[in-house]
């Protein structure tokens, strides 16, 4: 059969598409690039859900940010509300790609592409998001944890799409920062990735995430690093103690950006980072987000 | 099987028979003979291919022109005036931002996409915005200096014969 694209401008037209078989495209960033590495043939049906209306909200509450699954990376950057509550996800979303990719790129795309070096996947994990997944029949909402398999597989059926990804809001005292490992700040993904969302109140640590990225076939929170973290001051000893216990959890594989060893050695030194950093930001101490926010058209705030 | 479509390229209406698995880069060069735009890696890794979308930079080389239908597609092409290049490109020449002039069409895009959502860049907002463009000659300062003068909107015309832009495709639809 020769291949068809068809560019659907109501969710209900996209649905119909992807149940008769149909692959989506939304920002396009990944699947050309993923066909062209042979990781998947381009599919022969694709339609384009880029236009579907509504699907680019960005709306955040006292309850939390629900992120349609159309927002860019450069939404996510541009806006002050996530820089200052969700600064992880701000952090992820500001090194994605590059300024195209971020212009782009779109969060539900990440999500569904379920890379295991996604950088804005630990923040995810971190801040709870849960996924709403669309089909004709119905949606559900499940969490991300329930959403990824192993490396670029998901639990979604083929004729489901994610609508929206939704993060509850944040505690006071919350802080949190993603870093990365890597040997080029564009068009880079992760050698390996911490993130760290911490929660302090009277000086301690009342609550703690830690996830691991580009270390283990999915992304996924380490919560015995967690554990080592609550109830501690916080200082210098106990970091060490939860990033090691971050890296235990790792069971990295060796390919072209890293062997197993080499990154099994650099989860310590990214979870130290990423503590420290959330840490930091938690005490109301400024660690900047990588990327200047002014390139997406972002005033201070 | 190709599919009739439209693509509306700097302000000029082609229409076009289309693989719907061609790349939009692939479209521009091949099919309407606008051969500004680069292949460099042909992976979204170097920019070469860079062109804007309703003003958004992209990958050309890894998007596909379908999605592009319907869109505003500008390519180094749309840049230039018919008698002179524009402020922009001025400032590359000045500045010695071209060498080989490979990666200058992608430069040229990018900063263009950096200079709209950010028109006083600094230094580093400059590095970071064209940090998904490669260059192999020049080594960057000359290309970073050339966006800041783009900036500082000072750049004056050169002087000699005027550039004819080489903007006119082969079967001109418009």
């Amino acid at each position: 059969m020769s291949p068809s694209f068809t560019s659907a401008s109501t969710l209900d037209d996209a649905l119909a598409a992807v149940a008769s078989g149909a692959r989506p495209v939304a920002g396009g960033t990944d699947l050309v690039v993923g066909a062209r590495q042979g990781k998947a043939p381009l599919p022969n049906d694709i339609v384009a859900i880029d236009r579907v209306e509504g699907l680019r909200a960005l709306e955040i509450s006292d309850a939390g940010l629900r992120l349609g699954t159309l927002v860019t990376h450069g939404d996510i950057v541009a806006n002050a509300d996530i820089r200052n509550r969700f600064t992880a996800l701000a952090d992820a979303s500001a090194i994605v790609g590059s300024h195209a990719t971020r212009a782009q790129g779109t969060i539900g795309g990440n999500v569904m592409n379920a890379s295991p070096a996604m950088d804005t996947g630990g923040p995810l994990l971190c801040f709870d998001a849960t996924v709403t997944l669309r089909s004709a029949k119905g949606e559900r909402t499940i969490g991300l944890d329930a959403l990824w398999t192993g490396p670029g597989k998901t639990s979604a059926a083929p004729d489901e799409l994610l609508v929206s990804v939704d993060l509850p809001a944040p505690g006071e005292g919350t802080g949190s920062c993603y870093v990365r490992l890597e040997y080029r700040r564009q068009m880079e993904i992760a050698v390996v990735g911490a993130t760290a969302v911490v929660v302090l109140g009277d000086g301690n640590v009342a609550d703690a995430r830690i996830a691991i990225t580009a270390l283990t076939p999915t992304i996924r929170r380490v919560p015995a690093a967690e554990k080592t973290l609550v109830g501690t001051a916080a200082d210098a000893d106990a970091v060490k103690a939860a990033a090691r216990a971050t890296a235990a959890a790792a069971t990295p594989i060796s390919d072209v950006r890293g062997s197993a060893e080499y990154r099994r050695a650099m989860a310590e030194v990214m979870a130290t980072r990423a503590i420290a950093a959330a840490l930091t930001r938690a005490r109301g101490g400024s660690v900047p987000i990588p990327a200047s926010p002014a390139m997406y058209g972002a005033k201070e705030s | 099987m190709k599919v009739a479509a439209t693509l509306m390229v700097n302000g000029t209406s082609y229409p076009v028979e289309l693989d719907p698995h061609v790349s939009l880069l692939r479209a521009v060069r091949d099919e309407l003979g606008l051969t500004g735009s680069k292949e460099g890696c042909d992976d979204s890794e170097c920019g070469a291919c860079m062109m804007l979308l309703d003003g958004e930079p992209v990958n050309s080389c890894s998007y596909l022109a379908m999605q592009a239908v319907g869109r505003e597609v500008t390519t180094v092409e749309g840049l230039a005036g018919d008698e002179e290049v524009g402020p922009l490109q001025r400032a590359f020449l000045q500045q010695f931002g071209v060498q080989c002039g490979f990666c200058t069409p992608g430069m040229l895009i990018s900063a263009t996409a950096l200079l709209r959502s950010n028109p006083a860049p600094s230094d580093e907002e400059i590095r970071i915005g064209l940090s998904g463009n490669l260059c192999r000659c020049t080594g960057y300062d000359g290309i970073v200096k050339a966006v800041q003068q783009a900036a500082s909107g000072d750049v004056p015309p050169m002087r000699g014969a005027p550039v004819h832009a080489d903007a006119t495709p082969p079967h001109h639809a418009g």
